[in-house]
């Protein structure tokens, strides 16, 4: 016990001087900064001149995130590819073996949860039709307003989870298979990727803006920033329903297993 | 006007991150940051920032959370399962 006090002591002390340093630093950048409202970049200016006429793309942060800086982007994108691939991974080894058994078990005891009530899944599915919507128009209009690929992915994600919620386990799996799911992931990552040869087919730089751009405003407009919002709304959707997938075997097994004692 | 809200976003989002830290309970915990994540996302559109909002919205709110409570079903499972061996063989049947 007295050994323990005594070596707690010294970890405090450590931590109220890096408490105290990283206070003193944050403390002083803080002070550093420019007021709110004012500290724009040279940069940002000449892409907020720029990003209309040269891109068509009203929103200045979309024109940066996929085209301007679009290299990023695709870095970014394979970050939250690699991220879900390692969590299916953790989870892989159990997958195959357990819950089967698992389910096969709770099959054969013809154990099902309580269905839910018409007034739930109604609610459900209405949520689920408007967040499809909602999802739909933030990756396809981030072009022309706040939002994007990457917000709309995962507004789209949250559909198929209204309906396990309302519904059953069953129909998630109905409307969002896993196979398809699994290749919606790779086929999202792979076409930010193929945009990017796009450019170089056409004998200019990789990820080079060389689709049509049609006007700003439009919905069809700004050339590779819309396809390569779809791309990542597609393959955030798919890695987000992936996890979402992994997230409610566990919830399943540990309902199956609690059934079971 | 907007000088006030940023004020007052700026005192939720140093209240809430500290009622982070200050609550013990990992479930409860995935509750409080995800509130803290729509303070933040509150925080940048006053700032004049909707794209990081919507970002800070789907992630602070959605995808943390989630990823926290999908790492504490694992978890739980494991130290229940753990528990049941230890207590007892499971039977086939």
């Amino acid at each position: 016990m007295r050994l323990g006090r005594r070596r707690v002591r010294p970890r405090a002390v450590l931590l109220a001087i890096g408490i105290a340093g990283l206070a003193s630093l944050l403390g002083a950048a803080l002070r550093a900064l420019p007021p709110s409202g004012s500290g724009a970049s040279a940069y940002g200016d000449l892409l907020v001149a720029r990003s209309v006429p040269e891109r068509r793309a009203q929103d200045v942060v979309a024109a940066v995130n996929f085209d301007y800086r679009g290299f990023d982007t695709i870095g970014e994108e394979f970050i939250l590819f690699a991220a879900v691939v390692g969590v299916l991974t953790i989870l892989r080894r159990r997958d195959d073996e357990e819950d089967v058994t698992a389910r096969d078990e709770d099959a054969s005891a013809a154990r099902a949860p309580p269905p839910t009530s018409g007034a739930v899944r109604v609610l459900g599915a209405g949520l689920a039709g408007a967040t499809v919507c909602f999802g739909l128009y933030m990756a396809t209009h981030g072009q022309v307003s706040p939002g994007g690929g990457f917000q709309g992915g995962v507004v789209l994600a949250t559909a198929p989870l209204a309906t396990y919620l309302a519904m059953e386990v069953s129909v998630f799996e109905k409307i969002a298979p896993r196979w398809l799911i699994a290749l919606g992931e790779g086929a999202g990552a792979a076409g930010f990727v193929a945009l990017g040869f796009l450019g170089l087919l056409a004998g200019r730089a990789f990820l080079e803006n060389v689709l049509p751009l049609g006007e700003a405003g439009d919905v069809l407009s700004s050339g590779t920033i819309l396809a390569a919002n779809v791309a990542v709304a597609l393959e955030v959707a798919a890695g987000l329903v992936l996890l979402l997938a992994a997230f409610l075997a566990e919830a399943l097994h540990r309902r199956l297993r609690r059934g079971a004692r | 006007m907007i000088d006030l809200l940023r004020a007052a976003a700026l005192r939720l989002a140093a209240a809430a991150g500290a009622g982070v830290v200050a609550t013990r309970d990992p479930l409860a915990q995935a509750m409080v940051v995800s509130f803290l994540g729509i303070v933040l996302a509150l925080l940048f559109l006053l700032y004049q920032a909707p794209d990081v909002a919507l970002s800070q919205v789907v992630v602070g709110a959605v995808a943390l959370p989630l990823m926290i409570l999908l790492t504490l079903a694992k978890v739980r499972r494991d130290a229940e399962e753990q528990r049941r061996a230890g207590a007892r063989p499971r039977t086939g049947t």
